[in-house]
């Protein structure tokens, strides 16, 4: 490779992007290939399998793990793996898009309370520390008891009690970096605030920042398996694995798979979640990249 | 001499810290008064310990900070409070190089994009080749355009962050203490580097150090600051100084011939804080030849024969 060449074409790009990296290694291969499985799983649910979620089936309720049905089926007779897999959509989508949202916001204040100090810093933290000061599935509870009960509520309520953390750790992170000598010396070449909060602060902190919001999904996904669990989150007959097992636990003795088989996907998935942010951790960490030249 | 390329008249900045719950706001005066003039093609060397507020001066030059008094004049022009576009074409004419090399360079960006962040900043197109003239410059080898920072050496960061700031091909360059955290060989060489760079693209340049020794042999002209003041300038480096600040400084550089080597007499005291300056001279509390004179009034700066000096009691040449 000549040194003026450019180093351009999206193939090299791709598979020097962190992502990838940690795909590449033991436990980000596993853990990717577990979640990769359960998100192809979720969006071709209905080619996968031949049942409907919600097609009741009364003769054939309780009917233990089967060649017809894998992991068994329910009170009403239906497919518990059929419902398994709708149900990760609503599990899955519910949380990954709350979270995606709640890290947005966090960044975006977080990055500005930071950076710019002074009243807004003070207004934006007292306003996000009260959300602090109480344990999550507190504030998620009471803000469905506000919205209602619901994907939407749910969605809103997994956003806010996650709102904290990410905009605290923005904030950190950039109050950290923005003492550091590169700033300034952005500031005397011209560069104007945008252009150090968006090409230095953030993409300095997109590493800590983007791997917490991977492990908040784990978090959030039994966030939302909790308040499902409580009857509060996707309204029946809407599967979700949260409510799944709440179903599940009345009938523990009659039919245990009806709660084993989601509460094994909540847990495999979370594990999974988190194996994979943390290889992703290392890969996000430049220093860790070695010299290619 | 001729028109200044950077004229600071009256300079001065002060800090206000603390203003807590029971305690009043306080402030200090981190640069008072300083006017100095810097001709084309000069070096200027601004010395003192560190807290003098040398660091300040350069970063007001820079206008990196708003000063809270005084006037900057570059090329002729007032640019105190130069703001928006002004300022911005201001800034390629005027480029910094810092301290630290290690943090002066986002680990995120390749050598290649620290150098092209002047252009970036500004919205303009890089000409092209313009990288790889620049690491030639500096003496990097060209295949260390797709380095990150943390791959190369501190000698090696520091010559990406002085082809940096020659991208624009300013006509100033504000040195804040460039070699500080450098080992003594690298030192040199990046001295050396910069006194080609002076001789082939008709820099000038304000260097901030601590190390009197370095400053002599480096610049053509030598500021002394104490406590935010200026209390001499030497037109001419090798000369014997004026001021018993200047001259204490000199006594405590090391000598590296045993021969050669007197006895050290540090300064007495400690430096005043810059919260509560004393009235008068503020190096009277440590100074040797101190008057009664020297506690109540201010010494204004006073011509010698090479340079200024403010001094009531200046050392006879």
């Amino acid at each position: 490779m000549t040194v003026t060449a450019p180093v351009s074409g999206l193939l090299p790009a791709l598979r020097r992007s962190a992502p990838v990296q940690a795909f590449a290694s033991w436990k980000g291969g596993v853990a990717g290939t577990f979640l990769i499985l359960v998100v192809l799983g979720a969006l071709f649910a209905p080619w996968l399998t031949p049942y409907g979620f919600d097609v009741q089936n009364l003769p054939g309720a309780f009917q233990p793990p089967n060649l017809a049905h894998p992991m068994g089926t329910d009170e009403f007779g239906r497919d518990v793996l059929t419902r398994i897999l709708y149900g990760a959509r609503t599990s899955l989508s519910v949380s990954a898009v709350a979270i995606a949202i709640s890290l947005f916001c966090g960044m975006v204040l977080g990055a500005s309370a930071g950076y710019f100090g002074g009243r807004f810093d003070r207004a934006v933290m007292v306003a996000v520390d009260l959300t602090w000061a109480f344990p999550e599935i507190l504030v998620a509870l009471m803000l469905v008891a506000i919205i209602g009960p619901g994907t939407t509520g749910t969605l809103v309520a997994i956003c806010v009690a996650y709102l904290a953390q990410f905009t605290r750790l923005t904030r950190a992170q950039v109050m950290a970096l923005k003492s550091e000598t590169f700033v300034e010396a952005a500031r005397g070449m011209g560069a104007s605030n945008a252009a150090i909060l968006f090409r230095h602060l953030l993409p300095n902190c997109l590493g800590p920042v983007l791997v917490a919001g991977m492990l908040a999904t784990g978090d959030a996904i039994i966030l939302e398996a909790t308040l499902g669990f409580f009857g509060l989150g996707a309204q029946p007959p809407t599967p979700s694995w949260g409510g799944m097992m709440s179903s599940g636990s009345g009938l523990l003795f009659k039919g245990p798979w009806i709660i084993l088989f989601p509460g094994l996907c909540i847990a495999l998935t979370v594990v999974a979640i988190n194996m994979f942010g943390d290889a992703l951790l290392h890969k996000l960490d430049v220093r860790e990249r070695v010299r290619t030249a | 001499m001729s028109e200044p390329i950077l004229a600071l008249s009256g300079l001065t900045r002060r800090f206000s810290t603390g203003g807590g719950f029971l305690r009043p706001a306080r402030s200090m005066t981190a640069v008072r008064g300083v006017d100095l003039q810097v001709a084309r093609g000069d070096i200027v060397g601004v010395v003192g310990e560190s807290g003098c507020g040398k660091s300040t001066l350069a970063r007001l030059a820079m206008r990196l900070l708003e000063p809270s008094d005084g006037t900057i004049r570059f090329e002729g022009q007032d640019v105190t409070h130069l703001g928006g576009r002004a300022l911005k074409s201001l800034r390629k004419k005027l480029q910094m190089v810092f301290q630290d090399p290690y943090s002066s360079l986002d680990p995120r960006y390749t050598v290649r994009d620290c150098i092209e962040e002047p252009f970036r900043a500004l919205g303009e197109p890089v000409p092209p080749g313009r990288v790889e003239d620049l690491l030639d410059q500096v003496g990097l080898p060209r295949s260390f355009a797709e380095s990150y920072p943390h791959q190369m050496s501190g000698g090696q960061r520091q010559r990406v962050g002085i082809a940096r700031a020659l991208a624009y091909a300013p006509d100033f360059v504000v040195l804040d203490e460039p070699t500080a955290s450098l080992d003594v060989s690298i030192q040199a060489q990046i001295i050396a580097l910069l006194q080609d760079l002076h001789r082939q693209r008709d820099l000038t340049y304000l260097f901030i150090s601590h190390d009197l020794g370095l400053v002599r042999y480096f610049c053509s002209r030598i500021v002394v600051m104490y406590l935010g003041s200026v209390v001499e300038v030497m037109e001419d480096p090798h000369a014997a100084p004026r001021h018993p600040y200047t001259r204490a400084l000199m006594e405590s550089s090391f000598v590296p011939d045993p021969e050669a080597r007197a006895t050290i007499v540090p300064l007495e005291g400690e430096i005043p804080s810059p919260f509560a300056l004393p009235q008068g001279c503020p190096f009277a509390p440590r100074c040797p030849r101190v008057q009664d004179r020297c506690r109540s009034e201010l010494p204004q700066p006073t011509a010698t024969t090479i340079g200024r000096v403010s001094c009531f009691n200046p050392i006879e040449a």
